[in-house]
């Protein structure tokens, strides 16, 4: 009977096929090019030539690099301690059942549905120290003269603030479900025990969530250290190289400078940081074993 | 796109068009054209590829002219702007090359000569004097690599000057400057007046690397940037650099620029728009600026912008006649349009092609496009031009120029014009002092 059912029921590797073959070709097969490009001297013409590790100790003593890695970094560090705090509340508030609810959600996710392209572009405008609202709000916001995509600290701060204002709503929607499938009854055994709204949250809400929270995580992590289009368009990683975070400055080596082979090296780099980052957010919390956060329900 | 974002220096006509184009960048350079008829295949046609602005309309007369009387027919592929470098890159060395491109000289195209991708055009212009003599010299030269011909000038005289508005200067009972002292005074004549002395596009480098290369130029003369151009980075140790750059530190700290250039945009029209409204009394930039304050501010375009040459400077070892800039595109033709049992017509057919830009005809169709011609003849038809004072000052400003200095970013390749111009920038925010910087330069 056991047998019977997998053979008819259990998906075999074949089954497994189109996804992994499509996997290999967009994903596997450019990763490996890249990474065979990192030993190599290209700037996009003719055909490469061999170049040993030159790409990787060039890397490893520059000072960009070191800058770009540390602004990474603090990119993904400061993506987390905005985004989780303000996305949690906002995901269990809009799983609640409250007046005006629905609607307040909606406009909440506005910005998720624009482009990434189109809000950049809006909050340069927004930010220009001459014709932007900064020329009237800049000096009572605390930003001398109204410039601050002008300072290295103001256009970092720009950076945040306008991924953490098109990204929490993303991360609101992910805790809005994770909070949705918690069990009423939980809540009313806790009511019942004489628990409050905050000790419901904490007791209650937050654990529950610990699954949703780790995909977050992993999910802001991983968009933080890839994050680019919107550094393109506000800073150009400017000023100077004050906002030069790993991927622009991988796009800045290949695509402007045309060094195709040190470009790749910085990319595998990327490739290996983002990856090594998320098994290890992964690992640490547990997420892998997937255990149920509902035991003996 | 910072353009890309940051090489080419011709402005856009909308912002959001021009960020939208170099979003389609990488798609339009992995299609490629369609490649129907390709580089050197021996085929019937040539392609020609021009970058897309308002004045592609002159060479899309020039090809209607050329396919009259020619049994190779050419056919124009006008590039979006924005992705014009990128998607020529990657095209050269597949079948999908142009024939025949439009470029910016000098470093734009050197690592194609360098790799034998471009037609020696020295014996076509040799042998031709007529050919040769078209062309205004120093545009001429500003073409060659390696002291070869590589190009032919065909598109409007590209100068930097300083523009100012008349307005501003008659309400504050000021003269346009003469000197650099009188440069160094109006800043104050104008901070004083509560009005910026010189609008400065500085979150775009390249506008920040106008004003080093005629400091460098008046200071220490064309030859220290033409080493440097020819591959030698130890030229930027020259004391003359770092005067430039101490200037360069000098002006910000005199608020020169005002308060908030370092966020300040040219390509969104603000720069321009600063001095239009008169929230700014000068502007250096290149000559395409007063069709851009036509475009977008006609009124201020027709009565209130002025224009000067670049000052000497005291003790400066330059010819002040010199001028920097964007001396004009060029056409250069691709090598392999030589290869194939067609490959010597086709030569000579390309050869054909490019010559049409020395002609009186091409000359005079550039000058209804507003445009300012490369050629020694164009002169006698300035009267033309649809602003024919400005036409005559700037290409007096030229045909008399002892030397053409390409800016700086579109000279040198592309891997060190990239760090140089992050460099520039650091000095102009302040981040780098001048001897940083000239630190930095000499390790490109």
């Amino acid at each position: 009977m056991a047998g019977t059912a997998h053979a008819a029921g259990r998906p075999r590797l074949v089954w497994a096929l189109p996804g992994l073959l499509f996997f290999g070709l967009f994903a596997v097969a450019p990763m490996a090019l890249v990474a065979g490009l990192s030993f190599t001297d290209w700037e996009g013409l003719g055909s490469p030539t061999w170049s040993g590790g030159d790409n990787w100790s060039r890397l490893w003593h520059s000072g960009t690099m070191r800058q770009a890695v540390g602004l990474s970094l603090l990119l993904t560090a400061l993506t987390w301690l905005v985004q989780t705090p303000a996305a949690l509340l906002l995901g269990v508030w809009a799983a609640g059942r409250q007046r005006n609810r629905a609607l307040l959600s909606a406009v909440f996710f506005l910005p998720l549905l624009a482009s990434s392209v189109a809000l950049a572009l809006l909050w340069k405008s927004l930010l220009d120290p001459n014709f932007g609202m900064l020329a009237d709000l800049g000096d009572w916001l605390g930003f001398e003269s109204g410039e601050v995509l002008g300072t290295g600290r103001g256009a970092f701060g720009a950076v945040v603030f306008v991924a953490a204002w098109q990204f929490i709503p993303f991360h609101t929607l992910l805790y809005q479900a994770g909070a949705r499938q918690i069990p009423r009854s939980l809540y009313d055994a806790a009511a019942i025990d004489g628990a409050g709204r905050v000790r419901q949250f904490f007791s209650i809400t937050l654990p529950q969530l610990r699954n949703t929270v780790v995909t977050s995580t992993v999910l802001m992590v991983v968009g933080a250290l890839t994050f680019f289009d919107t550094v393109l368009i506000l800073t150009q990683g400017g000023p100077g190289t004050d906002t030069t975070i790993l991927p622009y400055l991988m796009y800045e080596t290949g695509f402007q400078s045309y060094e195709m082979g040190y470009g790749s090296a910085i990319a595998v780099s990327l490739v290996l940081a983002a990856t090594a980052v998320s098994v290890l957010v992964v690992r640490l919390t547990g997420f892998s074993s997937m255990r149920s956060t509902r035991e003996g329900m | 796109m910072r353009s890309t974002p940051a090489r080419r220096t011709l402005p856009r006509r909308s912002f959001v068009a021009g960020t939208a184009a170099l979003f389609g960048t990488p798609l339009a350079a992995a299609c490629g054209s369609d490649g129907s008829d390709r580089a050197g295949g021996g085929g019937g046609t040539l392609d020609v590829w021009v970058y897309e602005d308002p004045s592609t309309v002159v060479q899309e007369e020039a090809v209607k002219r050329f396919n009259k009387s020619s049994d190779i027919k050419a056919k124009l592929t006008r590039v979006p702007g924005d992705g014009y470098e990128n998607k020529l890159r990657t095209s050269m060395g597949t079948g999908n090359a142009p024939d025949i491109f439009f470029n910016w000289g000098g470093g734009s195209i050197q690592d194609f000569v360098r790799k034998d991708m471009v037609l020696d055009l020295t014996p076509y212009l040799r042998e031709d004097s007529r050919f040769k003599d078209a062309f205004i010299p120093s545009i001429l030269e500003a073409g060659t690599v390696d002291r070869k011909y590589y190009g032919v000038p065909m598109r409007s005289v590209q100068p930097v000057l300083l523009f100012y508005n008349k307005d501003v200067f008659r309400e504050a009972g000021a003269e346009p400057p003469r000197s650099w002292n009188d440069m160094l005074d109006l800043v104050d004549t104008f901070k004083k007046r509560d009005v910026i002395p010189y609008a400065l596009g500085g979150a775009e480098p390249w506008t920040d690397q106008m004003w080093l290369e005629y400091l460098l130029d008046r200071y220490g003369g064309h030859e220290i940037f033409y080493k440097v151009q020819n591959g030698d980075m130890s030229a930027w140790g020259h004391p003359a650099v770092l005067k430039a750059a101490q200037a360069v530190e000098d002006l910000v700290r005199r608020g020169a620029f005002g308060k908030k250039y370092k966020s300040v945009q040219y390509t969104n029209d603000a720069a321009p728009t600063l001095l239009a409204k008169g929230r700014a009394a000068m502007h250096l930039m290149g000559s395409w600026e007063y069709a851009n304050q036509k475009a977008q501010q006609p009124d201020f375009a027709k009565d209130g912008l002025g224009w000067v040459r670049f000052p000497d400077l005291p003790g400066g070892r330059g010819d002040p006649a010199n001028v920097v800039g964007n001396p004009t595109n060029y056409w250069s033709v691709n090598a392999k349009v030589a290869d194939g049992e067609q490959g010597g017509k086709r030569e000579a057919a390309a050869v054909e092609f490019v010559k049409l830009a020395a002609e009186k005809e091409y000359s005079r169709a550039l000058i209804d496009n507003g445009d300012v011609p490369p050629t020694a003849h164009a002169r006698s038809l300035l009267s033309e031009h649809d602003n024919p004072a400005y036409a005559r000052f700037q290409y007096d400003l030229v045909d008399k120029a002892p030397y053409f200095t390409v800016s700086w970013n579109q000279a040198l390749p592309a891997k060190q014009g990239t760090p140089m111009l992050t460099a520039i920038e650091k000095l102009f925010n302040g981040q780098i002092g001048p001897e940083k910087f000239v630190a930095t330069l000499k390790g490109l």
